[in-house]
């Protein structure tokens, strides 16, 4: 085989997927912000991809912050270690563990759901069956899911942030013997506005991002169990990836601005 | 076709999947209110055809008239049309699992054409009681249903907007006899009680039979015969008396290839 043609052809199967992606991402968010509206899918929806990730990503945050405070605590080389403790912690989870962990979560739950329940229906004809009855199945079927996991996403990992934030508190008030007003003043002191802001900014890229892999994979999805099988996989992949990628550059953009 | 002008009219209809030519030059038409079946063996291109017509598959070339409008464009406004004027019943029936039997059934009432719930829901379990099923079953959810009652739900899907044409992929496949003869039943009523113009395909002689005014015969990618159920047993083509009475010798050849032979 031709080295240079097998990478030409390589090179020419990543573009060609990222332009489908990016065509998929554009026209999915124009379904979720024209009409028609499909009100019951979006809020089923909602529920399914907000409300019933609740306690995931509530596990997650509260473990990540616990573990958080115990490891700058023990990591510090100054004897009053616990002191810096909400102000680390504080920062590193509303900028950044606190999207990107909640972010992960919800891509293992959702996209894979979207991926696996969108490709059900597209083997099982479903989807041919929606184009009959005169309803566009990409309007119906993506378009609410977008702007559902996008609208989520923010809500849960404000809430994500307070859960995590309130996992330091308890390591550090209960375990590592700080006083609580203490912890609670210099949280408050030391994180701002545009650090909450930034991480809720984050949050929004990437639930439509999760959105997005989870309905472009199911919809594309084809050959049986198998074919719906691949495309669970990959969707979770992707999501994992994207979310990693655009979390580097929100970040690189933050910090610039 | 005759003086009447045809409901459907397929011109020389040609779609191929790389190297494979699955129709090569369909020409056909079905007049108003007449029920056509299409039979064939499997990859004949029977499902082809009828998602071509449907808008799902875009042809390579020829002509297609719905109604007197040419839709083989499949630009968005003519699958808008195809749609407006038809209903389906899917060989898998292809019921919305996430969806109550009787929100599948009022699916296009509800999300196609915005209507109320109450107003849907009271034509769905209208359409239920059509095909012999009672409201409380439009409670029930697909997985819930045995393989008839999910043809017949499908049915009820596919008249629920009293469309001008219906289309039937495999309507019996999967059903034991006397289902069979019940859908098939069901077919011929509804399609007679709304007055529709009918195109089914299968590979099923009795169904062909009981709901078909004209029968025609798709082989490699052409209709090779076409005529009044009646005259199949004597149709003259060795190829559909070789189909008809399901024989595995004759000018059919099946593609089978066994293992260690080339």
């Amino acid at each position: 085989m031709n080295p240079i043609a097998a990478i030409g052809r390589l090179s020419l199967d990543i573009f060609g997927e990222i332009g489908r992606m990016t065509t998929f991402a554009v026209e999915g968010a124009l379904a979720a912000v024209t009409p028609p509206f499909y009100w019951r899918p979006f809020l089923q929806s909602l529920a399914r991809i907000g409300y019933a990730s609740l306690p995931v990503v509530g596990l997650t945050a509260i473990f990540t912050g616990g573990a958080l405070a115990l490891n700058i605590y023990e990591g510090s080389i100054f004897p009053d270690a616990n002191a810096f403790i909400p102000q680390i912690l504080g920062v590193s989870i509303v900028r950044e563990l606190g999207p990107v962990l909640a972010s992960l979560m919800v891509a293992g739950r959702c996209s894979s759901a979207m991926a696996a329940e969108i490709g059900a229906m597209r083997v099982t004809q479903q989807i041919d069956a929606m184009s009959t009855l005169s309803v566009n199945p990409f309007r119906y079927l993506v378009g609410p899911r977008i702007l559902a996991t996008t609208i989520a996403m923010p809500i849960l990992v404000l809430i994500a942030d307070i859960i995590g934030v309130y996992g330091g508190y308890l390591v550090s008030v209960y375990l590592l013997d700080m006083s609580a007003p203490i912890y609670i003043n210099a949280l408050i002191d030391f994180i701002s506005h545009d650090d909450v802001t930034s991480g809720l900014i984050k949050a929004t890229v990437f639930g439509f991002l999760i959105a997005v892999t989870g309905c472009y994979y199911g919809y594309r999805s084809g050959g049986g169990a198998t074919g719906v099988g691949n495309a669970t996989r990959t969707a979770v992949v992707a999501a994992a990836v994207l979310i990693f990628a655009a979390n580097y550059a929100l970040t690189s953009l933050f910090v610039d601005f | 076709m005759s003086e009447q002008t045809a409901k459907i009219e397929i011109s020389g209809l040609h779609k191929s999947f790389g190297a494979n030519h699955v129709l090569r030059g369909i020409d056909l038409d079905v007049a108003p209110g007449k029920s056509l079946v299409v039979i064939g063996g499997s990859g004949s291109g029977k499902s082809v055809l009828l998602k071509s017509v449907l808008g799902l598959i875009k042809p390579d070339r020829g002509t297609m008239k719905v109604d007197g409008r040419d839709v083989a464009r499949h630009s968005a406004s003519d699958k808008k049309f195809v749609a407006e004027q038809t209903g389906m019943l899917f060989q898998g029936s292809a019921l919305f699992d996430s969806l109550t039997v009787w929100e599948n059934v009022a699916f296009r009432l509800l999300y196609g054409e915005h209507k109320s719930r109450t107003k849907s829901k009271d034509k769905a379990i209208d359409c239920l009681a059509q095909v012999g099923l009672t409201a409380e079953v439009g409670e029930l959810r697909p997985s819930e249903l045995s393989g008839g009652m999910q043809k017949r739900v499908s049915l009820a899907r596919a008249i629920a907007a009293d469309p001008q044409i219906l289309f039937f992929d495999e309507p019996t496949t999967g059903l034991d006899p006397i289902m069979s003869d019940v859908i098939n039943n069901l077919i011929v009523d509804r399609v007679k009680a709304i007055g529709a113009t009918a195109v089914s395909i299968t590979h099923d002689m009795k169904s062909a039979c009981k709901i078909a005014d004209e029968i025609a015969m798709l082989y490699q990618g052409v209709i090779i015969w076409r005529g009044p159920p009646d005259e199949l047993e004597d149709s003259g083509n060795p190829m559909v008396d070789q189909f008809v009475h399901g024989r595995a010798d004759g000018p059919i050849q099946m593609q089978v290839r066994r293992y260690g032979k080339k």
